[in-house]
């Protein structure tokens, strides 16, 4: 019947197609926070989504040169920067071949190796990706606050002010997750409950 | 080794969208990358036909012969618009001191279909202005406006309360009629630098 397993397989393309279609891209790519914080992080997870389709002999074969994850894991850090360059939004909305070029990237270079480089991730670099993410957010965010100009021509200053305000809190909200994580060892205490108890 | 390979593939890789997507790390915004591009190549203008504000109709060719600073402005603004008009005045005061060899001609288009004749008046009054060395003129034939913002690299988005947000610039014309230098309408001596007076 409804074989979750069977039909999950489609969710990233299902995904990557309800964001291209016209009514819920332009609505998306209509505000600022919208465009950067919300299609293209959805984006690189329907590309995250898409590994379902990597046959294993392809997987291993790109194992081989991702053996500890950091090819891929930059990989998607670079794209995913080069998409927050303020150009880069205003030509995706300008130009149609960088629309397309967001649209297959994102997946296919950021989403993608994503999900193909996070198992082979030490818990040392899984670390230091996070915390590279929390400055990055950090910084770009404050960069787009105090910037008196306006970055992108296709949006009013109002909104670089949001979307600065809004990577701040994503920063602050990272880095908790990450001290709680690390202070708070949830799965130790319940296990050693679990021995005693 | 194949990690290295994957490593410097990888590297090599986002080194060259970077370079590519900034004309070499020099242009992080559209405006800056447009001013780049003008720079290097100075554009041919569409010949639209404009009036000012006496009345009088002239194609934009016909100040060919002519330095012309230029800048797009609308009658409404209370903001961005003024300080392009204070901006327009230093240049002004410095000029009439120094009596450059090629004449200079201050040129404030209005990019609003709604301003007439009367508002443009309104406005060179504002600015004490009765001489013909500050035209301030709106394009007779709305049609031709985005072809003309196009060039200029001006976009301008309507707010919800009728008001405009624009970018703001002043543009060189040169003596043959192309757009040869964008520069920041903030700092003034850097366009009397250019002219060189």
């Amino acid at each position: 019947m409804f074989e979750w397993r069977y039909w999950s397989r489609w969710r990233g393309p299902v995904l990557i197609l309800l964001l291209s279609v016209p009514p819920l891209r332009t609505w998306m790519e209509s505000a600022l926070v919208t465009h950067a914080l919300v299609q293209i992080p959805l984006l690189i997870l329907a590309g995250a989504w898409l590994n379902v389709w990597v046959s294993t002999s392809w997987r291993s074969a790109l194992a081989g040169f991702n053996s500890n994850g950091i090819p891929g894991l930059l990989l998607t850090l670079e794209v995913f920067s080069f998409w927050m360059i303020p150009r880069s939004l205003d030509a995706a909305l300008n130009e149609t071949a960088m629309e397309l070029a967001k649209f297959i990237s994102l997946p296919l270079l950021a989403g993608l190796p994503l999900a193909l480089s996070v198992p082979h991730l030490s818990v040392l670099a899984r670390g230091f990706v996070l915390i590279n993410l929390v400055s990055m957010f950090a910084v770009t965010g404050w960069l787009y606050i105090s910037s008196p100009a306006r970055l992108c021509n296709n949006y009013l200053l109002f909104e670089q002010l949001a979307l600065g305000k809004a990577m701040l809190i994503l920063a602050g909200g990272l880095l908790l997750a990450l001290a709680l994580h690390l202070f708070l060892p949830l799965k130790r205490i319940r296990e050693n409950q679990g021995e005693s108890g | 080794m194949r990690l290295l390979i994957a490593l410097l593939a990888v590297l090599s890789f986002g080194l060259a969208t970077f370079w590519m997507g900034t004309d070499g790390l020099r242009a992080f915004t559209a405006e800056s990358a447009r001013r780049l591009a003008v720079k290097q190549r100075p554009q041919p203008i569409p010949n639209v036909l404009l009036e000012d504000q006496w009345g009088q109709h002239f194609p934009l060719q016909q100040l060919r012969g002519k330095l012309v600073l230029a800048e797009f402005i609308y009658t409404r603004c209370q903001s961005i618009c003024l300080a392009l008009g204070n901006s327009f005045q230093q240049i002004q005061r410095r000029l009439r001191a120094v009596q450059p060899k090629e004449p200079v001609l201050l040129l404030s288009i209005s990019f609003d279909p709604a301003d007439q004749g009367a508002d443009l008046a309104a406005l060179a009054r504002r600015f004490q202005q009765t001489g013909d060395d500050w035209l301030f003129a709106r394009v007779v034939n709305p049609d031709q406006l985005p072809a003309l913002l196009d060039v200029f690299g001006i976009v301008v988005v309507p707010k919800p309360d009728g008001e405009f947000d624009h970018n703001a610039a002043i543009h060189l014309i040169d003596t043959q009629g192309r757009l040869s230098a964008i520069l920041d309408y903030e700092t003034p001596e850097a366009v009397m630098e250019l002219l060189d007076v």
